[in-house]
């Protein structure tokens, strides 16, 4: 680069006039708007911009200027130069919007492809059903209490008043451990839960017990050797039959709606006295169909057996008969499962096939 | 038990308009379960029809079907004969017989069905001509009912049979019957006398006891009536066999004689089969009134019976013809020679049976114990019609009444000649008195009674009710064995008040813990399965030894840790399962029959574990608290059962599809999904080699806690497991102590402060023999990294020629971290080398070069 010379005309200097700035300017202009890519557009940038563009060539050319003419020139020149950027960045803007616009375009997937590497597994429904009325019976402030599927003879029958010689003690079609006279069985209900919380918890007591049973019944569409029960117990001071109606009105209500009506009917049960059915209202006719095959025209469903605990139960756990009275019940959980889901072969609940589960959510 | 609706109206006054169905309804109210109504599905017009002409008209089909004109008279609204189609071809012109018209209704299997005329084989058939089984009557479906045949000698009836007549009433289908369910208590509706008492609390319709009239009609006992002796050297829990014993005797009894129509009608309906004229009458009696009778041919009890235990040896051809040996509970009826001819309650001999020559009668009616029949019922497998009844208690007054309308019967339909001598041995105890505070009903039943609505109900149900103070004394009724607490009366005043006025309250507990600590473990351990693409399954519990010889396991040794069942489903399932693959392998077998290739199913089940011998349990009476150490021996006999979790795994864990090939499930699957289960219940799980059955030898870990409890194990089912239970081949699984881990899981854990400077990282790849497992080489890198180690990644596994035959490559990337400052490189370099040096020093692991 030269020094000041002061005999320099500006005027003379080609590159530094103003209609070759402004030419200089004008190609830039067009040369950014006619780039259509971005690859373009940085070669363009390279020619207008870069070192041995016009503005740049006519950028070095000011400081050999007298100082009189720097400023002027100075100041044209960096408007141009200013002018060009301001194109070029906004070009490059625009060719950027476009190239993200066309990369999410090509990017597109096929959302709809189905999934399917790894299928979610179930619980299976009896599972959510017992949770469920664990769930309620938690909420009401009771606790979930369990005993063991082979059972003693005294928690099955005896403890609960099934006298040996009683005909409701051949009724139950039980499964007996061998030796036959071992005093073993497989629990024909989960009532002897009531004998093992009584004596192991005393009282006041508000458990419900959610598990296995068995009787021999052959498998078929209605029948199963091993079902499942629910035994609800409470034993208090104060403990009248309405409040056993008012606690399995409220179980009916969460598991087949607040519509449905229930009836109790005397019936006969050796741990409870007085004692109860609990049926409700037929969930195909209403009532309305003498002919209904599922409530054979009665109109009512049998959902389990209820009553209150019978002095003898009290006596033989321990529990003082005369100062507290109970209830207790026992409701077929498979049972529940068939009204509330509609569930029609009790054979699919026991089989394992996968495809019954997966009908069902995690819910039920 | 099986009412019909008039034999029902004999006793009570049921309203004329009350249908079965208005029966059933009042009878549930109280107790009575409605079990089937029978009867009344036939709606007409079905009238009696006279066969005019039959034409016979072979079909193409190969049948031959007539086509008939019938006179029905002005049934049809135009008294010209009807023109009908039938198939059956017993019955000729001139004949009478049922048809229903077009608008009758018919019951069928499927629902009532409406005849309609209808074009068929060329005509138009206008009505049927019935059968049995169409109009409900019977099974008889080969031919019509020919009403001329059906009723000969029977002149009454047959006057009623002109065409044109309504054929419901003349052949019973207006007869209704209903079936009510018996609960054991109530042993007196097991008679149309307690189901009519208790229709009359039910509605309160005027019930008249018709045991009243014969027992007031029945003589008094007599000095010369047949002799009797009662004995008992060996009662039953302390009670007597036989407290009554009356004997009637009718002679000159033409046992062949019919048994009226209206009394073989009502048995049929309620669903005995009349036999013969004796036999008639005393089952009418026991349906009846309730009170079981005998009838014995009295010329062949060689001058006397006796009532007393058997003598071991005895023994007795009962009248189903098998010669019986008797037990010494047994209580019996014998001879005058002190020879065994009934067992008592349950059933006749053959010996002194009634038979075509028999023509003198005598009449047994007495009171044995519930108990003592109910043993002798269950021991000779002859749950009888009799013995059903005795178990249930029968009104210990009712023998004189019940023995009083039996000889009515037989003197009036057998023309016998009842004798003078009645004998009438024994005073059974009348039920004792119950005290009931008055209050007491409304204290258990939450329903405010009034004292004297209490009274009136007991009094109602035929109890005698003294009142003094607030205290009742209630004296039950004979037929009222089953009342004997308070609490029974308590029931009887809440269900004739009726069980709908309970109101619905909820109780309010004191307010629980919530689920327990093992009951959420369950849940969160069966969650994570199903989030994992596991389905739950609840196999039943039963295993045959086959099954444990195809999973390999020590048939002898499995089934001495378990129960057998004495009297199983199936005699090849005997035994409780001692885990749960046992039972599971059984759904992958069926969904995989089914279709499914790929199968992921888990079950949370109890399992059996014996330790030792089986014990018994002892049985304690009823209403007695056990004493400590008998109840100690009550719950150690019961055998422990622990929870288990298992899962199979069949086919591809992550399944082919349009994205790829699918990848087989293996050990590392289930592996992984143990340590899921270990991380959801932040308890550290142990997996190392091991070699059980049912699982591979060389694929097949143990699972344990730190402290060396074994939970179970994993592993790829044995090759002959696969082929002996026919299971998709490479099927993985595994089984675990679910209430060890439970127990293991149940601890608070405590937080550590997070370390928050940069890590350190170190890979490392170390060569050691083929054999050593991955974990122990991870363990020694543990032990050798010290504190500062914060994890180590295995990231790659090689064998092959860089290593040498029989080695592997494991290469591990070290974390490290301080909780106090960097670690410099150097720091780092020397972490990792103790961490090596320990892998080489236990296991001979060599740094790759």
């Amino acid at each position: 680069m030269s020094g000041p010379n002061t005999s320099y005309d500006p005027v003379e200097v080609a590159v530094l006039d103003p209609q070759a700035v402004d030419a200089a300017v004008a190609d830039a202009l067009a040369a950014a708007a006619a780039a259509t890519t971005l690859d373009e557009l940085k070669a363009a940038r390279g020619a207008h911009q870069g070192d041995r563009s016009p503005l740049a060539l006519a950028n070095r050319e000011i400081g050999a200027l007298p100082p009189s003419a720097k400023a002027e020139a100075g100041k044209r020149v960096g408007q141009a130069r200013g002018r060009v950027a301001q194109a070029f960045a906004a070009r490059q803007g625009e060719l950027e919007a476009e190239r993200d616009e066309r990369i999410l375009t090509e990017e597109a997937i096929d959302v709809t492809l189905p999934p399917g590497r790894r299928p979610l597994g179930r619980r299976h429904p009896i599972e959510l059903m017992s949770r469920r009325i664990a769930d309620l019976f938690v909420g009401m402030g009771w606790e979930i209490a369990e005993g063991p599927e082979i059972e003693a003879e005294w928690f099955n029958f005896d403890a609960l008043n099934f006298d040996v010689d009683h005909p409701a003690r051949q009724m139950q079609d039980t499964f007996y451990v061998d030796p036959p006279d071992g005093g073993l069985v497989l629990r024909t209900h989960t009532s002897p839960v009531q004998a093992r919380t009584l004596l192991e918890r005393g009282v006041p007591v508000y458990v419900a017990a959610i598990g296995r049973v068995f009787r021999t019944d052959e498998l078929d569409a209605t029948h199963m050797p091993a079902f499942h029960q629910v035994e609800g117990l409470a034993v208090d001071e104060g403990i009248t039959m309405a409040h056993l109606k008012g606690t399995l009105d409220r179980l009916a209500a969460e598991l087949f709606g607040e519509g449905i009506t229930t009836r109790l009917r005397p019936s006969y049960f050796p741990f409870t006295e007085p004692s109860a059915e609990m049926d409700l209202r037929c969930f195909v006719c209403r009532g309305e169909d003498p002919d209904c095959r599922t409530c054979k025209g009665t109109g009512w469903i049998e959902w389990g057996g209820c009553g209150m605990v019978n002095r003898n139960v009290l006596t033989a756990c321990g529990v003082d008969p005369d100062r507290y009275t109970g209830f207790a019940f026992g409701m077929g959980v498979d049972r529940a499962l068939m009204f509330r889901t509609g569930v029609s072969d009790m054979r699919d609940m026991i089989e394992g096939d996968v495809r019954f589960d997966a009908q069902f959510g995690m819910e039920i | 038990m099986r009412v019909p609706l008039d034999w029902l109206r004999e006793y009570v006054a049921v309203p004329p308009d009350a249908t079965g169905v208005d029966v059933a309804a009042a009878l549930v109210a109280v107790g009575l379960e409605e079990e089937g109504l029978h009867g009344g599905g036939v709606t007409g017009p079905l009238v009696v029809g006279r066969v005019l002409s039959l034409v016979k008209e072979p079909q193409k089909n190969g049948k031959t079907i007539n086509w008939c004109q019938v006179d029905v008279g002005d049934a049809n609204g135009t008294g010209e004969p009807q023109g009908i189609v039938c198939g059956a071809h017993n019955f000729v012109e001139g004949d009478l017989v049922p048809v229903i018209l077009p608008g009758g209704v018919l019951p069928t299997p499927q629902g009532p069905l409406e005849v309609s005329a209808r074009k068929t084989y060329g005509h138009v058939s206008a009505g049927m001509i019935c059968s049995e089984r169409e109009l409900g009557l019977g099974d008889d479906h080969d031919g019509i009912i020919v009403l001329s045949r059906r009723f000969a000698g029977d002149a009454e009836t047959l006057d009623r049979c002109v065409p044109g007549a309504d054929a419901i009433a003349i052949l019973g289908l207006d007869r209704e019957t209903v079936e009510v369910n018996v609960t054991p208590d109530r042993g007196y509706c097991f008679s149309v006398r307690g189901v009519a008492r208790e229709y009359g609390h039910a509605t309160g319709a005027l019930f008249t006891d018709p045991a009243l009239a014969l027992a007031a009609a029945a003589p008094a006992a007599t000095d010369d009536g047949f002799p009797v002796t009662l004995s008992d050297d060996a009662p039953i829990r302390g009670r007597v066999g036989c407290d009554r014993y009356v004997t009637r005797v009718v002679r000159g009894v033409d046992v062949a004689a019919p048994s009226p129509v209206w009394l073989t009608a009502r048995l049929v309906e309620a669903g005995m089969r009349p036999i013969s004229l004796a036999v008639d009458v005393t089952n009418y009696v026991m349906l009846g009134l309730g009170q079981p009778l005998h009838a014995f041919d009295l010329d062949r009890l060689h001058g006397a019976v006796g009532v007393r235990r058997a003598r071991p040896g005895e023994t007795l051809r009962t009248l189903d013809d098998v010669e019986r040996t008797l037990d010494p509970e047994d209580l019996l009826i014998v001879d005058g020679r002190d020879v065994p001819i009934n067992i008592a309650g349950v059933m006749g001999g053959e010996s002194t049976e009634i038979g075509p020559t028999t023509t003198n009668v005598l009449i047994e009616a007495a009171h044995f114990d519930a108990v003592s029949i109910a043993r002798s019922a269950r021991r000779h497998r002859l749950p009888s019609e009799a013995s059903r009844r005795f178990e249930r208690g029968v009104d210990s007054a009712l023998a004189p009444a019940a023995a009083q309308l039996a000889v009515d019967l037989l003197v009036r339909f057998g023309g016998g000649t009842a004798d003078a001598g009645v004998t009438d041995l024994g005073t059974p105890a009348t039920p004792a008195p119950i005290s009931m505070p008055v209050g007491f009903p409304s204290r258990i039943v939450g329903v405010e009674y009034p004292a004297e609505r209490v009274t009136g109900i007991l009094e109602q149900i035929g109890c005698r009710v003294r009142a003094d103070g607030d205290v009742l004394t209630v004296e039950p009724p004979t037929w009222r064995p089953d009342l004997t607490t308070a609490e029974d009366l308590v029931e009887e005043v809440a269900r004739i008040h009726g069980y709908e006025r309970i109101p619905s309250v909820l109780p309010t507990p004191p307010g629980g813990s919530g689920l327990t600590h093992a009951q959420r473990v369950r849940r969160i351990v069966g969650d994570l399965l199903a989030a994992q693409g596991l389905s739950e399954v609840w196999s039943d519990p039963f295993v045959g030894a086959d099954r444990l010889a195809a999973l390999g396991l020590d048939v002898d040794a499995e089934t001495a840790r378990t129960v057998r069942i004495a009297n199983p489903l199936s005699d090849e399932e005997p035994f409780m399962r001692t885990s749960l693959v046992a039972t599971l392998v059984e759904a992958v077998r069926r969904n995989v029959s089914r279709g499914a290739k790929d199968v992921a199913l888990f079950e949370e089940g109890l399992v059996t574990a014996l330790a030792g011998a089986q014990q018994a349990a002892p049985t304690v009476d009823v209403g007695l608290r056990p004493a400590d150490d008998v109840l100690a021996t009550i719950r150690a006999a019961v055998p422990p059962q622990p929870r288990h979790l298992a899962m199979l795994l069949a086919g591809d864990r992550d399944r082919a599809g349009w994205w790829g090939a699918g990848r087989r499930a293996e050990v590392a699957d289930v592996v992984e999904l143990v340590e899921a289960i270990g991380q959801a219940l932040a308890v550290e799980l142990v997996v190392t080699a091991d070699a059980v059955m049912p699982w591979h030898p060389g694929r097949c870990a143990r699972v344990s806690l730190t402290d060396g409890t074994t939970l179970g194990h994993v592993g790829e089912l044995h090759p002959k497991v696969v082929a002996a239970l026919g299971l998709p081949a490479r099927t993985v699984g595994g089984e675990l102590d679910l209430d060890a881990l439970t127990v293991a899981a149940d601890r608070t854990v405590r937080a550590a402060t997070l370390a928050t400077f940069p890590m350190a990282q170190s890979d490392v790849a170390l060569v050691v023999d083929r054999s050593v497992p991955a974990a122990a080489v991870r363990e020694a890198l543990v032990s050798g990294g010290g504190e500062l180690l914060e994890a180590v990644q295995l990231f790659d596994v090689y064998e092959g020629d860089q290593v040498g035959a029989g080695h592997k490559s494991l290469a591990y990337r070290l974390t490290f971290r301080s909780r106090e400052r960097t670690l410099t490189t150097e720091e780092v370099s020397r972490l990792r080398d103790g961490a090596v040096a320990a892998a080489g020093a236990a296991h001979g692991a060599v740094q790759r070069a």
